[in-house]
């Protein structure tokens, strides 16, 4: 029996949500002094703890929340991917540190 | 012959961790390849469906060993702050970097890229791994989702190859040192 593509697409929206929020977390972070001294978590480590911490949670959750609704059911992969990719791009973008400085005026 | 305690960590995170997952890339392509476009034709035998999902979940499981030692043993020694007095700047390798024009750029680009982008990767595998092992042959019927997978994949590839390199350079321009030194060979 064919397994429905849902679960699988579920996997594949909820990396590219987690990948998206790491993205913007590290730019909140690097952009807002308040915001990077809410995001350490472990001081240590600074506000790094905080934005991978968060940016796994969203990521978990979201995958948690698509592959109960999708459990059973197919979707339009292409849709799907695109809104993965376009996410996991904005994430890219938005950790590399020329453009973060760029989005800010630095 | 002897090493530092920080260094042998630093060792077994980059080379370890990164450099095992860089190795084991071309294999997880051929892996999915294997199952996912040729299978479709050529069934591939159960015993290696499941040689191939022990390897995706072991990539991904490196990814994550990588990413936590990296961000909660090393970044740590990394960036501590320079005690009040302390001009030899050695064990600071953050602030070290950050003395000259000439190195800082190692810092403002290489390890704030590097901190950030190298946690792609063990979210990306983590999905492969779990798409893999939910559909293993039946991908072929999916072509989408074989591509999304793939694509991840790449992209995995990619900022691992990015953390790998700088960390690399990082670590010959200020190298994580400290703790305890190991004896690994005595001459006699």
């Amino acid at each position: 029996m064919q397994i429905t593509n849902g679960p699988g697409a579920a996997a594949i929206l909820a990396a590219g949500i987690g990948s998206g929020t790491l993205g913007v977390l590290a730019l909140a972070a690097d952009a807002s002094p308040p915001i990077s001294h809410a995001l350490a978590f472990w001081p240590p480590s600074g506000d790094l703890s905080g934005v991978t911490t968060v940016a796994i949670a969203v990521w978990l959750v979201a995958w948690a929340g698509l592959s109960r609704r999708w459990a059973t059911r197919d979707v339009d992969l292409v849709r799907v991917n695109i809104a993965a990719f376009v996410l996991l791009l904005i994430g890219l973008l938005l950790t590399f540190p020329p453009f973060m400085d760029l989005l800010q005026g630095k | 012959m002897e090493i530092s305690f920080r260094d042998l960590i630093t060792v077994l995170h980059g080379m370890g961790f990164g450099a095992l997952f860089m190795l084991a890339f071309s294999g997880a392509i051929g892996v999915i390849y294997a199952t996912a476009v040729v299978g479709a034709e050529i069934p591939v035998p159960r015993r290696a469906n499941r040689m191939f999902r022990f390897y995706l979940i072991s990539m991904a499981t490196v990814a994550w060993l990588a990413v936590l030692s990296g961000a909660y043993i090393i970044y740590p020694w990394y960036r501590a702050a320079v005690p009040p007095g302390v001009t030899d700047l050695g064990g600071y390798p953050r602030s070290l970097l950050l003395s000259s024009p000439f190195t800082a750029g190692w810092h403002d680009l290489g390890m704030e890229w590097k901190e950030h982008i190298a946690w792609f990767t063990p979210i990306a595998m983590t999905m492969v791994a779990y798409v893999f092992m939910k559909y293993g042959p039946q991908l072929a019927l999916h072509k989408h989702l074989r591509n999304a997978v793939l694509g991840f994949t790449a992209v995995a590839f990619f900022a691992t190859a990015v953390a790998g390199g700088f960390g690399a350079f990082l670590n010959k321009y200020a190298p994580v040192r400290g703790g305890d030194e190991i004896v690994l060979y005595e001459q006699h």
